[in-house]
């Protein structure tokens, strides 16, 4: 090779001074993923007078006093917190039974329409759900199920993308032997399903009920579509309409404590769960 | 005998068709049909002008040609395009650096995990807050300002969303922020898959580790760098939250971050259905496209 002497003098660059470049790279990036939420944690503790003298790095006293002023506020922030959470839960533990539940069928099963189910849900898995927002929004109305929980809830069931995850970890971890052997031990079929297979699916239903509780929690478009009661709206329709109004009124300490009951369970829920969310995102998409 | 235990699979399998019920009931319902009527409404005039309701009145592609000769189309959607390449062009890249990083066996990063958590969070993060602490913080009399002041780089405020450049710049860099964590752990499990005897083969022949990634790596991870670029175009063509959140659903400054998706949900709110059926029309064949292309990648595999 002429210019192998070449690569050893200029590109081949140390190891160690690789290393040193990554450890920064790493380090800036870090900083900046966790700057923002260091400045919400900071501005959440100030008065707003503080706030508007300018900005500093360190903590204030005000915390508390922030948190009751968003308790006895015009904006129903804990009300939206439960609401937030009656909707992200409940779909979530739909969308993860009713996905295995799919999965199982086409996995397990053999039946004339199983290629073509198999196919069509594979082919509208990344259709995005805005594209059939109006139609949906209509049926809605018809359906007199405005301002209720079940448009946000029950189409859950049908979740294409947790049906791939699903049928692909079964594909590994499922094999056909074992609902054999509790054929011939005399189970019922629905039986099978829900207390020897679901069992096994534990790892992938725990990572994707995760998943699908961020979702639905973080959730903004259908949910403003379909939600304008007060009592009913969600953390993120709260949001938008504390960004609609006029800004210079707030008491900015409110607006950054309300900023972080909103993200905070999430935050609590990813460090608790990190490494197990992490090892869970490549399995869904495409077998590396 | 074997006519027996053909009767006895046949009667399992009538099971698979009843564990699909509820996925194929609940889709039938909630997807299939809203898409049939948003099709149909792309065809009627059908819109609110003050008290006075027009419509529904068949109009036969009118819809379509509207939406694509008053630029409304044309318009939001190369607002939408230029903020997602502006995100996805820094994304990739550093995508591609850290999941370089990772797989690297020589360099035998420690911390990985605690690096790898920390940049998947941003994605976690309910994408209508972040927008809001964005619009707190870059706002007129935001932190970001008043520091800037305080450091005496400005004398007046910056005011990020009177510009066409800030506005969409803030928008891209949430964009990429949120998900430069989610592509580098895709591309890493991707690099993580290559034949290792490929690196060692390389190293033994003294490639230096700039050749072995251009040689190497990024070759043989095209199928996967092309997943990610299709779902995240797909992703893009759906930007919603930031900018609506951002910009309070007017795209300022002038209608420049204005998307396509919040045009859809301005249209859905004055219903003017017959706009917003052609419009998610559009974006649905457009979609479709996209999909295929992926769906495409993900069977060719198991044949």
């Amino acid at each position: 090779m002429p210019n192998s002497e070449y690569n050893d003098v200029e590109g081949g660059m140390g190891i160690v001074a690789r290393r040193i470049l990554a450890y920064i790279v790493l380090i800036l990036l870090t900083v900046l993923c966790l700057f923002w939420f260091y400045v919400l944690f900071i501005n959440s503790t100030r008065s707003n007078a503080e706030l508007n003298r300018g900005f500093t790095l360190l903590p204030s006293t005000y915390f508390a006093q922030n948190l009751d002023n968003v308790i006895h506020g015009t904006l129903p922030i804990f009300k939206g917190m439960l609401n937030s959470f009656i909707v992200a839960a409940s779909a979530a533990i739909l969308s993860t039974y009713f996905s295995a539940m799919t999965a199982y069928a086409i996995h397990v099963y053999d039946f004339k329409a199983k290629k073509a189910i198999f196919t069509f849900i594979l082919a509208v898995m990344m259709i995005p759900t805005q594209v059939t927002a109006l139609g949906f929004v209509s049926l809605v109305n018809k359906m007199k199920l405005t301002n209720t929980f079940i448009p946000l809830i029950i189409p859950a069931i049908a979740a294409p993308a947790i049906f791939y995850y699903m049928k692909q970890y079964m594909e590994s971890a499922l094999p056909h032997a074992i609902v054999e052997a509790a054929r011939i031990d005399g189970s019922p079929e629905y039986k099978t399903f829900n207390t020897i297979s679901l069992p096994i699916m534990k790892p992938a239903m725990a990572v994707q009920l995760i998943f699908s509780f961020v979702a639905n929690w973080n959730n903004y478009f259908t949910p403003a579509l379909v939600l304008n009661k007060d009592n009913v709206k969600t953390l993120p329709i709260l949001i938008a309409q504390l960004r609609a109004a006029d800004f210079l009124k707030f008491d900015m300490g409110q607006v950054y404590v309300a900023i972080a009951l909103s993200i905070a369970p999430v935050i609590v829920v990813y460090l608790c769960l990190s490494r197990f969310i992490v090892g869970g995102v490549a399995v869904g998409s495409v077998k590396g | 005998m074997a006519k027996a235990k053909k009767s006895q699979v046949v009667k399992y399998n009538k099971w698979g068709y009843i564990f699909l019920i509820p996925f194929v009931l609940v889709y039938l319902i909630f997807q299939l049909i809203p898409l049939f009527t948003t099709i149909y409404n792309s065809f009627f005039e059908n819109y609110r002008q003050g008290i006075v309701q027009v419509g529904p009145n068949f109009v036969g592609f009118q819809n379509f040609v509207t939406i694509f000769t008053n630029g409304d189309i044309p318009t939001y959607f190369s607002n939408t395009m230029i903020m997602w390449i502006l995100g996805f062009v820094p994304q990739i890249l550093i995508s591609l650096l850290l999941g370089a990083w990772f797989s690297d066996t020589r360099l035998r990063l420690k911390c990985a995990s605690f690096f790898k958590t920390v940049i998947y969070m941003p994605n976690l993060i309910m994408a209508s807050a972040f927008a809001m602490l964005f619009f707190t913080l870059f706002s007129d009399i935001g932190p970001v300002n008043s520091l800037m002041i305080q450091m005496g780089l400005i004398s007046q405020p910056y005011k990020f969303l009177s510009h066409t450049i800030s506005a969409r710049g803030l928008v891209a860099f949430m964009n990429c922020l949120m998900w430069f964590g989610n592509t580098t752990i895709l591309l890493m499990a991707g690099m993580l898959g290559i034949d290792s005897a490929l690196f060692e083969a390389a190293q033994v022949d003294g490639a230096t580790s700039t050749q072995v990634f251009f040689k190497i790596t990024l070759p043989l991870l095209r199928p996967i760098l092309l997943y990610v670029l299709i779902t995240s175009l797909i992703g893009g063509l759906q930007m919603f939250d930031v900018p609506q959140i951002l910009t309070n659903g007017d795209g300022s400054p002038m209608r420049t971050s204005m998307t396509l998706i919040m045009y859809l949900n301005k249209h859905l709110y004055s219903k003017n259905f017959g706009l917003a059926g052609a419009l998610s029309v559009f974006l649905f064949i457009i979609t479709g496209i996209l999909s295929l292309i992926v769906f495409k990648f993900t069977t060719q595999e198991e044949k």
